[in-house]
Parts: C-alpha cells; sequence; structure tokens
C-alpha cells in the first residue's frame, strides 16, 4: 500500500534488502519500463513517418495530415506525459544511483517528480489540446 | 599421496571470461540519459507546445528545419541516442521475461534488426534530405 514501508518477511529475500520490493519504488520502475517500451515504439514509427520525406512531399504531407486529428492529439498528450514521466523518473534514478542519500530519498524523491510531473502536464496539456478543442467546438 | 582439493565435487568451471558489458551498458543508459533529457524534451517541447504542434507541420516545415546544420545534428544525435537507449533498454525487459532461449534469442534478432533499420534509414534521410526533391 503506498505510504507504507515495504513489510519484511523473514526469510524471503537475501539481506532483508526490500528498498524496492512490493513498494512504491517497485511501481515507479515497473512505469520506467512501461513508458519505455511504448515511447520505443513510437520511435519506430516516428521514423518511419518522417523518412517519407525523401520520398516526396505529398507523401509526407498526406500522412502528416491523418495525423491532425484529435484522438491523435490525445495520443500526442499520452506519448509527451509517458516521455516525461520516463525522463523525471530517469532523473531520480540516477540520484539514488549516484547520490549517497538517493536510496534515503527515493520515495519522496518519487513525489516530488510526480508533483513536477503533474505541474508540468497540466499547462502542457492545455497548449497541445487548445487548438483541437477549439476547433471541435470553437464554432466560428 | 595427500591431494587437496578445495571443493572436489564443485563442478568444473570453465576460465574466467567476465567482460564489462553489463556495466558500460549501466553506465551508457545513464549517460546517454542525460543528454536524451536535454534532447528529446527539447523536441517535445518545440514540436508540441510551440505554436500548436503538429497543425503546422509539413513537408516545407521539414525542409526548413533541417537546412540548419543545428537541426541536423540535434536530430541525429537524437535518433542514434534514443535507439541505442530504447535498444538496450528492451534488450534488459527481453532478457527478464523470456523463458525459453529461442524466445529471448529471436526476439533480440528482432530488435538488432529494428535497431539497425530505423538508425540506418533515420540516418540516411537526414544526410540525403533534399528540400527541392520533386514529387
Amino acid at each position: 500500500m503506498a505510504g507504507t514501508t515495504a513489510t519484511e518477511r523473514a526469510g524471503t529475500s537475501r539481506g532483508g534488502g526490500t528498498l524496492y520490493r512490493g513498494d512504491l519504488g517497485m511501481w515507479s520502475w515497473v512505469a520506467h519500463r512501461i513508458t519505455g517500451v511504448l515511447t520505443f515504439f513510437f520511435l519506430f514509427a516516428h521514423v518511419l513517418d518522417t523518412a517519407l520525406v525523401r520520398v516526396s512531399p505529398d507523401a509526407y504531407d498526406k500522412v502528416i495530415e491523418t495525423y491532425k486529428n484529435p484522438v491523435v492529439n490525445l495520443f500526442e498528450v499520452g506519448l509527451v506525459g509517458a516521455v516525461l514521466y520516463h525522463a523525471l523518473n530517469g532523473i531520480r534514478v540516477m540520484l539514488v544511483d549516484f547520490w549517497s542519500k538517493g536510496p534515503k530519498y527515493q520515495r519522496p524523491m518519487l513525489w516530488v517528480i510526480l508533483a513536477i510531473w503533474v505541474a508540468v502536464m497540466i499547462p502542457g496539456t492545455y497548449f497541445m489540446m487548445v487548438r483541437t478543442v477549439t476547433d471541435l467546438f470553437g464554432g466560428s | 599421496m595427500s591431494l587437496t582439493l578445495d571443493k572436489p565435487r564443485s563442478p568444473r568451471r570453465p576460465a574466467a571470461r567476465r567482460s564489462n558489458l553489463e556495466l558500460y551498458s549501466w553506465l551508457f543508459m545513464r549517460i546517454s540519459g542525460v543528454a536524451l533529457l536535454v534532447l528529446v524534451l527539447g523536441h517535445l517541447f518545440i514540436m508540441n507546445i510551440l505554436d500548436g504542434g503538429v497543425h503546422r507541420i509539413n513537408f516545407g516545415f521539414v525542409a526548413g528545419r533541417w537546412a540548419s546544420p543545428f537541426w541536423q545534428f540535434w536530430d541525429l544525435s537524437m535518433l542514434w541516442l534514443a535507439q541505442i537507449h530504447g535498444g538496450n533498454g528492451l534488450r534488459t525487459v527481453i532478457n527478464d521475461y523470456a523463458r525459453k532461449d529461442a524466445t529471448r534469442f529471436w526476439l533480440k534478432v528482432l530488435l538488432y534488426v529494428s535497431m539497425v533499420l530505423i538508425i540506418a534509414l533515420g540516418s540516411y534521410v537526414i544526410f540525403t534530405f533534399d528540400p527541392d526533391i520533386t514529387s
């Protein structure tokens, strides 16, 4: 459960090291993997679509045109959210690895990066969606 | 004859052939991660936030951008670092979850082929981009 210390079951781990297992730190690691894998697959598609500039301006413009719709816009917000989490948690991972007090503060650092994530995503989502939303509902 | 053997029953281990590959890959993830912080977050900010995102993207936009060696270098670095960083991450994920050796082998073949394909194609496109290409 979030906010509690990982409970140690006797004899289940070598040296009693349960810094991560079953705790928030583990879920941050799971999220780090998922966002990383998603970004890798996106990158695959993104390089292929950009490569169309080598085919013809028309081919490129046609594919980009299909991206200019509200659903893809939502995916973009999701992608930015995933990459931003991966980036912020990556900083946290490096602090855990290289800063002597990193392991001690891994949990508060998670709350800090989540707070930064929310603080960036609120205006970020606004600026990414404003065009789509006004096109959809703005009328004139 | 007294033959002193330390652990007579332990299987004979092959000569140590440890490599530091995993250490270097761990280090690479951190170093490339720092570079990608700037490259990718900068890219996302410029492309998605400044002026309205994908709506202004077209061939002309790309042409204008790659007219500058700065952005060519930016995109090329981002391509290589992101592919190797992401590929190395996926390699770890495959190592963790593939149960059979054959599954692990073929997933990694697929991964490495896709990395080579994307890095080669992306680099080719950046280096040979022609703004005057006729459709």
